[in-house]
């Protein structure tokens, strides 16, 4: 299949997800937002860390039926994906959300918050990478 | 239980999503965001996919009193378009470009023995942990009262 339409496919999967935990527990599917809320003072401890778990058997499923692991290899040095950990765990609590939380269910609800989150780290993502790998 | 069910099976649904998508790949999103070199709009066409279902659903859903297993809708309270937004989702867009990865890839990519996608989890973690502490209400002493808005996502 072409990866352009498994790629629809893996994001219509991604919406219905949204939908399923917004139907089932009328929460926002944003992966920053339960992975920050299993943090201290930690709430809805049960559903946030199933998730996780979920989320996890999710590539080992595709790789059970496909038999090809959809996971990449880290592109970058240890000591630079430290410092990305820190920066995208410190903006998506400061931030409110990530790209599933603002880009899938913001935009969907035409939130303006969301949108004005999404075009500013659309922005620096496009910015960074220019930098690195055009100027640097 | 069944709330811990939901989540599972949500996050099951999420996890094969982003692999079929390609976003567990840092190669593929920082194709995306490579817009001055060989551009893999592969990204795109996972947000479309995710914002039509989305979109959809969430409007069949509206129709509804209250979620089936919970009390209601925990939908974000904020409105102002304000500085912790703007200001967040630029440090998020840096940490983002430089790794190509984003919360949901990368904790979906644990699934690897390969390390180095821990390194960033940890990191991803403790800088979230850093942000709440510095916000909780005990470390503002000004204004005890202020009730956190709820998360955007």
């Amino acid at each position: 299949m072409h990866p352009y339409l498994l790629a629809l496919i893996g994001g219509a999967l991604i919406g219905l997800s949204a939908v399923l935990l917004m139907g089932l527990l009328g929460r926002i599917a944003g992966v920053s937002g339960i992975i920050g809320g299993l943090l201290p003072p930690g709430r809805d401890w049960g559903w946030r860390s199933a998730f996780a778990i979920g989320l996890i058997a999710g590539p080992l499923v595709v790789v059970a039926v496909s038999g090809v692991s959809p996971i990449g290899a880290p592109v970058v040095s240890v000591p630079l994906l430290a410092g990305a950990g820190l920066l995208v765990g410190a903006g998506t609590v400061l931030g409110s959300g990530c790209t599933s939380g603002h880009g899938i269910c913001g935009l969907s609800r035409l939130s303006p918050r969301s949108l004005a989150a999404v075009a500013v780290f659309m922005a620096a993502g496009f910015a960074t990478v220019f930098i690195v790998r055009h100027i640097v | 239980m069944r709330s811990a069910f939901a989540g599972l099976i949500a996050g099951l649904v999420f996890g094969i999503g982003l692999s079929l998508g390609g976003m567990t790949d840092p190669a593929i999103v920082l194709g995306f965001l490579d817009i001055a070199g060989a551009w893999n709009p592969q990204l795109a066409f996972v947000m479309a996919g995710g914002v039509i279902v989305t979109f959809i659903g969430y409007r069949l859903i509206a129709r509804r009193p209250a979620p089936l297993w919970g009390e209601r809708f925990v939908m974000p309270s904020a409105t102002r378009i304000d500085a912790p937004l703007l200001g967040g989702a630029l440090v998020f867009g840096i940490g983002w470009g430089l790794a190509g990865y984003c919360p949901g890839p990368a904790i979906a990519s644990l699934a690897s023995a390969r390390g180095g996608v821990a390194v960033f989890v940890i990191a991803m973690l403790a800088g979230m942990a850093a942000v709440k502490i510095i916000r909780s209400p005990s470390s503002r002493q000004s204004k005890p009262t202020e009730v956190p808005a709820a998360a955007d996502g």
